[in-house]
């Protein structure tokens, strides 16, 4: 049937479940009404000493059992949560019965710090330890838990047993854009006719001491430590980095006939996802902001659209003085004069930058947005950087009809991504 | 799945232990089918070490190999060569549109700096503090970009210039088979017309074995053949990519086939259930096999570890096949792995002939007919079932 096909004669793939978890707490009616009353979920880190630290603030989750345990025992809690209410929300298949496969974004995993001071302890050397005795310790204590625990493979393979989702799960990152790849997997596989249905999920609890000394010693974090609330500050001129934080968005997408043939409310359709890597630098974006240009018009083409249908842009804005100059540029290149009408707001600026979850959590708030009418601040937007001017949606919520957003993901190691997110259809 | 198109292998970059390029890896395969195993330097582990590699050949740049760690110059320098194999190497128009599937794991720890730490870390009045303050002072800044996953993704754009998309795919055994798999659909599908597929992995590294070692699954010396005796996961390091193309493209650039990759296929065995592995392994295996198995042979990945490997031998065994371990020659790479045996399945599909029986390798029966097609095992260590099937073009 016509109807569920696009304009290039593809299924089209709508959303029909979502579910997100952030620091402003758990659940889409939680989170959306704190994000739509500007508030922030940024707050002192307490999960370790952040005494000689030159940031000492974070948008942790840390509200929940596995808070403050590993890195994927967290954040296969938070993935858990949300795909939990994506399905729940979609009505799909059974209890521990997805119809379709898992395309999962999981942030770097290793054996932590907790662990290998007892495995040195353990193995007792007198003198220096080295790595061989971890492995001593390791061969004769019987932590083998351990060894799954810490494989990348885990988390999604414990959802997949959850959630009893078909085949083999991709576990997937390409940094700060896992996001949006972990749908781009999913909308290619149901466009090729391989599923009706899939399960994608962003997750990130990685937020350890090492973590975070990581991207300070990268410079890329902010060190506003006074009043956390107010130190992510996209777009801004006296922005100074992103905030580093957790969380996870969950979606389930199909086929619109599939969704259609089992009577499933449509939440909104992703019409088109486009991508472009950059080859300029490890951290840094190309400063003539081409692949950026290059990605978003992909994601145009993809969807069949021009850049005049696109109603609200949901910012990558990470408040890093590069990135939201760079992505000024690659906006301003793309939508011409009419960039400084169009409302772009940034999410980062109340629930930092959940990294690895980012993608998927804004695809929720996208898709919020366009059911409610009404379009997430940009807060902290005191101090307005003139050589970037935007409409940011500036420190208050505002009601608009949206019913076309690009929603943008960039990430270390050159990754671009963008989305384009439609309401659902009439 | 007629409108379905056929996906050629145009490029192949291979490096290991047995060395670099597929003159290299044909000659040692055939003359003296001996593994490399070093069984002394990660005692008491057997670990199949790079051959040497001139880098610089492939990562001109040394400020760009400085930022690496030896996983991502290994698997950049892998690129290169398939790149270079493909008659692409500096091509912009092509690789600026060329599909980059990575299958990766994590990078090396700074493990002077770990040690250092753990020595005096339970003599602290408080170890968290400690801890921090080491680690602020003791971390190279650009280490963490050696570690993370998706920068040897990173790094072959960088390198290279493949620009076209980049995906990193992470999840041990079953990302390498998820790469090719993912780059196999979407030409086939018609959505990519060339794609570059693959994956490195560095075994010389003790925090690697730690993984292993912790539910001791790496195999100590003395090295055995793993189908014979599944004792360990003798890792080995290595670095494999394949350029895979749409005939359309590649019949284009004047380019031929050095064979066709006719199927890819990933499925999780619920591993708690006996006989779920040799069940779910059978059935991808018997669909790559089809009715015709005249000239096939089957080139097994298998890791080493106990278990899964028991059940693949049931599998071989049964299938009747000519079978070949290709962790016997090579090592084991985790993630490389299904590349890496892809690799050298194309290489004898190309040769249109198997190599020569290990000895000790019960199962390996010598072939003298000649091979058409080969079917890839890759069944993880811990999870995942992956299968592949490379045919010859005539």
């Amino acid at each position: 049937m016509a109807s569920y096909t696009d304009k290039a004669g593809r299924p089209i793939v709508v959303v029909t479940g979502m579910g997100m978890v952030t620091s402003l707490g758990q659940g889409k009616a939680d989170n959306w009404a704190k994000l739509t009353a500007g508030k922030s979920g940024i707050h002192r880190i307490t999960r370790f000493p952040v005494d000689s630290m030159k940031t000492t603030i974070a948008g942790t989750v840390d509200y929940l059992p596995e808070s403050g345990r590993t890195a994927p025992d967290l954040s296969e809690e938070l993935a858990q949560i949300a795909a939990e209410e994506a399905i729940g929300e979609s009505g799909i298949g059974a209890k521990g019965d997805f119809p379709g496969p898992l395309f999962c974004a999981v942030p770097p995993i290793e054996l932590e710090w907790p662990q290998r001071r007892i495995l040195a302890q353990e193995a007792a050397a007198n003198g220096p330890i080295s790595y061989d005795d971890l492995l001593r310790a390791a061969e004769a204590n019987g932590h083998d838990a351990w060894h799954e625990r810490f494989l990348y493979g885990s988390i999604a393979d414990h959802l997949a047993d959850r959630f009893g989702t078909r085949g083999q799960p991709i576990s997937l990152s390409t940094a700060c854009a896992s996001g949006n790849t972990s749908i781009q997997l999913a909308v290619e596989a149901i466009r090729r006719g391989e599923c009706d249905a899939a399960l994608s999920i962003a997750t990130d609890g990685s937020v350890t001491a090492e973590a975070l000394i990581r991207f300070s010693l990268l410079s890329a974090l902010s060190a506003n430590n006074e009043v956390p609330e107010a130190a992510s500050r996209p777009f801004a001129k006296n922005r100074d980095g992103f905030i580093i934080a957790e969380g996870a968005g969950a979606l389930v997408l199909e086929s619109m006939e599939h969704a259609v043939a089992r009577g499933a409310k449509i939440l909104g359709v992703v019409e088109g996802v486009g991508e472009m890597a950059d080859s300029f630098h490890r951290t840094r974006s190309s400063p003539d902001a081409k692949p950026v240009i290059g990605c978003m018009r992909n994601a145009l083409a993809d969807a069949g659209v021009e850049p005049e249908e696109i109603d609200y842009i949901n910012a990558h804005g990470t408040s890093t003085p590069e990135n939201d100059r760079m992505e000024f540029t690659g906006m301003s290149v793309v939508f011409g004069e009419r960039l400084p009408s169009i409302p772009i707001s940034s999410n980062k600026s109340m629930i930092g930058h959940t990294l690895t979850a980012a993608g998927a959590i804004e695809a929720v708030i996208s898709l919020l947005t366009i059911q409610n009418g009404r379009i997430p601040p940009t807060i902290n937007y005191e101090t307005p950087d003139p050589a970037i001017p935007l409409d940011v949606v500036p420190n208050v919520a505002r009601d608009a009809k949206v019913n076309r957003v690009m929603s943008n993901s960039f990430g270390f190691g050159g990754q671009n991504v963008c989305l384009i997110l439609k309401g659902a259809p009439a | 799945m007629s409108d379905r198109r056929d996906v050629w292998i145009t490029g192949i970059g291979l490096v290991s232990s047995l060395g670099e390029g597929l003159e290299a890896h044909w000659e040692a395969l055939s003359s003296a089918p001996k593994p490399v195993a070093d069984e002394t330097s990660f005692a008491p582990y057997v670990v199949h070490p790079l051959s040497k590699v001139d880098f610089d050949k492939q990562i001109p740049k040394k400020g760009d190999q400085r930022q690496m760690e030896p996983w991502q110059r290994i698997g950049t320098y892998a690129a290169g060569l398939a790149l270079a194999s493909a008659g692409l190497a500096g091509n912009k128009d092509i690789l600026s549109t060329t599909d980059m599937v990575v299958a990766a794991g994590g990078g090396e720890r700074d493990q002077s700096v770990d040690g250092a730490i753990l020595t005096d870390i339970e003599k602290q009045p408080n170890p968290d503090v400690f801890l921090t303050e080491q680690l602020q002072s003791n971390l190279r800044p650009t280490l963490f970009l050696a570690q993370l996953s998706n920068l040897l993704a990173g790094n072959i754009s960088i390198v290279h210039g493949v620009t076209g998309s980049s995906r990193t795919f992470m999840g041990e055994e079953s990302s390498g088979t998820d790469a090719v798999r993912i780059g196999w659909s979407r030409i086939t599908a018609g959505t990519s017309e060339i794609a570059l597929v693959g994956g490195a992995y560095n075994a010389e590294r003790r925090d690697m074995l730690l993984l292993f070692a912790l539910k001791r699954l790496a195999m100590h010396a003395p090295w055995a053949p793993v189908l014979a005796d599944p004792k360990g996961v003798p890792t080995g390091s290595a670095g494999a990519f394949l350029v895979l193309e749409s005939p359309e493209h590649a019949t284009a650039r004047g380019v031929k086939p050095i064979a066709k990759l006719s199927g890819v296929w990933s499925e999780r065995a619920r591993r708690a259930e006996p006989g779920a592995v040799e069940a779910v392994l059978e059935a991808l295996v018997n669909q790559a096999k089809g009715d015709d198995s005249t000239g096939t042979a089957i080139l097994s990945a298998a890791s080493g570890a106990p278990e899964p490997t028991q059940a693949e031998v049931a599998v071989l065994a049964r299938s009747g096949l000519p079978v070949r371990s290709v962790t016997d020659r090579v090592g084991h790479a985790l993630e490389a792995q299904m590349p890496v045996a892809l690799a050298l399945a194309t290489l004898a599909v190309s040769e249109g002939q198997l190599y020569a029986p290990l000895t000790g390798e019960t199962l390996e029966k010598p072939f003298d007919g000649p091979l058409s097609r080969a079917i890839v095992t890759a069944v993880g260590h811990w999870r995942g079932e992956g299968v592949a099937l490379v045919e010859r073009v005539d």
